[in-house]
């Protein structure tokens, strides 16, 4: 295919799914089953998409293994690890659905691990109160991954059945990228424009609904845990249709990735290890995470080892060990460890769970984790300890979507999973995503159908001139024939936002690095890519470039703007957690090419689920004023 | 620390292509994958290969080291002599699209004709009860990151094009393993294995069990088994007689899936 060849092969659909993920297809496999003709696009393979790499379980308060577990007690949970900036209608939503979301897993044939009893296991995990995870091993998102592959199979089976042809109500184009959403005259979706990598051909999918489920933005970042796939593509699609983002400086660092060798950099280790007896030390021996326990989570974890330990025999009786605080508590303790120059020899903090636990536990519980170390790193997980430091993992932020339908500002526009926001507040606990992507996955599946309904039979028609301006745009990079090569940019822009906008955040880093993005923009605009059109990785990384500079700025823009520190946002010249500040949702969207942010206010916590928390409590995040519906405000008003 | 490596590569498409020679910087504990990332980064932008994880999740880096089938993302350098010229090609057993890619729709088609996971329709979500025990078998089976690799060494398809038609491979015949010891599924895939899926051109080399990155004991746990499921049927005299002597109804299995290929 010649590199100026603008021929473009057309389809048409109910939904078009953007993203093969979790949430992707639970979305897809919705849609299909409310009748919408449905298509899938995924930049990988089918079946490879991030979810894959999910290791440690899928949170849902079934209580299977701890009774007095339920959705109240999840939401509390999670509200708590997002430091109570979590969109709320979001986070019930997500407590009181994942259950069933999970048993419809098995339904369609997933095998969790189970409990003597013979029902889905549960395992405990950071933040969260009781056992919640189900999962299979260390490998659940690659369960749940082939699960609902397995689904899209079972009714493209059905459809062979009923109309001879498999792919009639729901097809999967895989390795096909999306560079722009199209919409009508009148602002709403009409369609996506994008390419088939194998060949090289575009590709327009004319459509009244989209539903983004493209996953994150760890490849903005240097140390990532995330694959190439995560390029903020959906937020960049998102931003150029012009819907909006909201939180984008909420990223959170895992605070257990390898740190050694210097190619594995970044992979994650579950926290898992963590849930199933692991412990963090520094290189002194020293248990450090006892001094690392914020006040606001002071009554929930032990203050001793003995304690700590009792706590994996004897929840009920004992507090829970400080290794499994949320995400961004333990991140920020062992980076402020490795700083202090109690590292490892690698510049990170030994993860051990070889002295606490029976190889044979560590193989059944582990097996994953056990092949990485082997095999990447020469280390026997069994017998030593893990070198681990913080790993760029997840993105709170997103496109701001309506909470019960998952609608963008856009209409016709959906979004999902990590490409969403709300949901995680200011920081994710461990086992919250994939549930996210089931619940919300349905729900956005759900949204797009009922909008479909509204229309009453209209179709939104792509703008003739829209679809012009894509294919040049996608051409661009070829028409250089000098010009450095998209790699060097995205490795330059990545350090930048490793160094600058990374776990600890300075005012004035973040500064230089806006200034750095300025001119990584330029040089973007002016990167060439040999050869031809069929499975050119340069030119698909020329695409995702322009997709990365735009995620980047909304990160570095946001964290400049916002002076506190919380969950997945640290300055270090704002150290404290700011009530004012819980208060705002800081909104980005794209006028012309510059990136306009505003102030919003953050949802209000409805009174029956105020009154799950206690006041004394609510009183470290909120002002006075948004705690006076509360069942204790008038004790709080006495001075209780 | 760091060295040159020396690295043949195959570049081409479907009609054509050559073994190119390049030299690349190698740094410690680095794996098979980072330099040829570094020689599409520096040397080779259009260098056509897959991967995401990196790490042996996704199964996606699958490729011919040496002729040998492995995961670039799980080969490490420090296997081979620095002196040694590393020869990376294209899986042999799939068309190639260009360079390392190879068109493995093959996989996804046979995928499609097995029938689904089919539990008794009485039992609502949230109902299954399944002992630990009863399920370590087929989550072995799960743990399969679908690389593709045991699919490209078996001699039954590596060389012998005319076979795809007959033959699912043994990632197949393993799914159809899975949901056979899958405590709560209802189907009978026996004689499909056999008859459409080609279960008898295994003769149990064990070639797929070697390459797999999983170490999934693919011969032992689920070829043989599944083939002795279905000699117990065929030939066990007892269930011979009944059918002769109508005591029981003849079984019928579960039929494919028609197929689009």
């Amino acid at each position: 295919m010649a590199t100026t060849d603008t021929e473009i092969q057309r389809y048409s659909y109910d939904v078009v799914v953007i993203g093969a993920g979790g949430s992707g297809l639970r979305a897809a496999i919705e849609a299909r089953a409310r009748g919408l003709r449905t298509v899938i696009i995924s930049k990988s393979l089918f079946g490879k998409a991030h979810t894959v790499m999910a290791e440690g379980g899928a949170a849902a308060a079934m209580g299977n293994v701890n009774p007095k577990d339920n959705w109240q007690v999840h939401f509390r949970d999670t509200m708590r690890g997002g430091k109570f900036m979590n969109n709320p209608r979001m986070a019930e939503l997500h407590a009181k659905e994942a259950p069933d979301r999970v048993y419809e897993l098995e339904a369609w044939g997933a095998l969790f691990d189970r409990t003597p009893d013979g029902k889905i296991s549960q395992r405990n995990f950071g933040g969260h109160e009781y056992p919640r995870l189900a999962h299979v091993g260390d490998r659940t998102g690659l369960e749940m991954i082939r699960t609902l592959q397995q689904r899209v199979v079972a009714l493209q089976q059905e459809d062979s059945v009923e109309f001879g042809d498999p792919e009639a109500r729901i097809r999967v184009f895989a390795e096909t990228t999306v560079t722009r959403l199209l919409k009508s005259a009148d602002g709403r979706i009409a369609g996506a424009f994008g390419y088939v990598r194998d060949t090289g051909r575009f590709i327009l999918f004319e459509a009244p609904t989209v539903i983004l489920a493209t996953g994150g933005i760890g490849r903005t970042f240097k140390v990532t845990s995330n694959s190439w796939e995560y390029s903020g593509d959906g937020h960049a699609l998102a931003l150029l249709a012009g819907a909006s983002l909201v939180n984008m400086e909420f990223v959170q660092f895992h605070p257990t990735g390898m740190v050694w060798p210097v190619s594995v950099k970044g992979i994650l280790v579950t926290e898992s290890v963590r849930g199933d007896g692991g412990i963090l030390k520094n290189s002194e021996g020293k248990r450090f995470m006892f001094d690392y326990v914020p006040d606001v989570f002071r009554a929930q974890y032990a203050e001793t080892e003995e304690e700590a330990d009792r706590w994996y025999t004897d929840p009920d009786n004992n507090r829970r060990p400080p290794e499994l605080l949320p995400r961004d508590e333990v991140a920020r303790s062992i980076n402020s460890e490795v700083k202090a120059g109690r590292g490892t020899p690698h510049g990170g903090i030994y993860l051990d769970i070889a002295s606490r636990r029976p190889a044979e536990y560590i193989l059944t519980r582990l097996p994953s984790m056990y092949h990485q170390f082997k095999e990447l790193a020469d280390v026997d997980i069994t017998k030593e300890p893990m070198e681990i430091g913080p790993t760029c993992h997840y993105v709170m932020g997103g496109v701001e979507v309506d909470p019960d339908t998952a609608a963008a500002s856009v209409p016709g526009l959906y979004a999902v999973g990590e490409v969403s926001g709300g949901m995680h507040g200011s920081n994710r606990l461990g086992g919250n995503s994939l549930s996210d992507l089931l619940v919300f996955g349905k729900r956005a599946g759900d949204g797009a159908a009922d909008y479909i309904s509204s229309l009453g039979g209209a179709t939104p028609a792509v703008v003739a001139a829209d679809v012009d301006a894509a294919v040049a745009e996608a051409l661009l990079p070829f028409s250089r024939t000098e010009g450095e090569s998209p790699y060097e940019v995205h490795a330059e822009l990545q350090q930048t936002m490793n160094d600058l906008v990374g776990i600890i955040r300075r005012e004035q880093e973040v500064k230089d690095a806006l200034a750095a993005l300025e001119k990584f923009k330029e040089r973007a605009q002016a990167v060439s890519v040999p050869g031809e059109r069929a499975y050119n990785p340069g030119w698909h990384y020329a695409q995702d470039l322009r997709n990365m500079l735009l995620v980047a700025e909304c990160v570095a823009m946001a964290a400049l703007e916002r002076e506190e520190s919380r969950g997945g946002h640290t300055r270090e010249d704002y150290p404290e957690m700011s009530p004012e500040w819980r208060k705002v949702n800081l909104i980005l969207s794209l006028n012309g090419d510059k990136i306009e942010m505003v102030h919003q206010p953050i949802p209000v916590v409805r009174e029956d689920l105020l009154a799950l928390f206690d006041i004394s409590e609510l009183k470290k995040y909120m002002t006075k004023e948004e705690l006076a519906g509360h069942p204790g405000a008038a004790a709080l008003e006495e001075g209780h | 620390m760091s060295y040159l490596a020396k690295l043949r590569v195959w570049r081409g498409d479907a009609g054509n292509g050559e073994l190119k020679d390049y030299k690349v910087e190698v740094n410690e504990g680095e794996v098979v994958l980072d330099v040829l990332h570094r020689l599409q980064a520096t040397q080779a932008s259009d260098l056509a290969l897959r991967w995401n994880c990196k790490a042996g999740k996704c199964g996606s880096c699958s490729m011919e080291i040496n002729g040998v089938p492995r995961l670039g993302c799980m080969t490490r350098m420090n296997t081979y002599p620095e002196d040694e010229t590393l020869t990376v090609t294209p899986m042999r057993t799939f068309p190639v699209i260009r360079d390392l890619v190879t068109d493995v729709s093959f996989n996804y088609a046979k995928a499609r004709e097995i029938p689904s996971f089919t539990p008794d329709p009485s039992i609502k979500p949230g109902e299954f009860r399944m002992q630990q025990e009863d399920v370590n078998r087929s989550q072995e089976f799960r743990k399969c990151i679908e690389c593709f690799l045991c699919q490209n060494t078996c001699h039954v398809i590596r060389d012998h094009e005319e076979n795809k038609e007959a033959f699912a491979g043994p990632r197949f015949l393993m799914r159809i393993a899975e949901l056979e010891m899958h405590p709560a599924d209802e189907a009978d895939r026996r004689d499909i294995a056999q008859d459409d899926f080609g279960l008898g051109y295994c003769n149990i080399t064990k070639c797929c069990t070697e390459v797999c990155p999983e170490h999934i004991k693919i011969t032992d746990n689920a070829l043989i088994p599944m083939k002795e499921r279905i000699a117990g049927r065929k030939y066990d005299p007892l269930v011979w007689l009944g059918s002769k002597i109508s005591m029981r109804p003849k079984s019928k299995g579960t039929p494919a899936v028609p197929g689009k290929r």
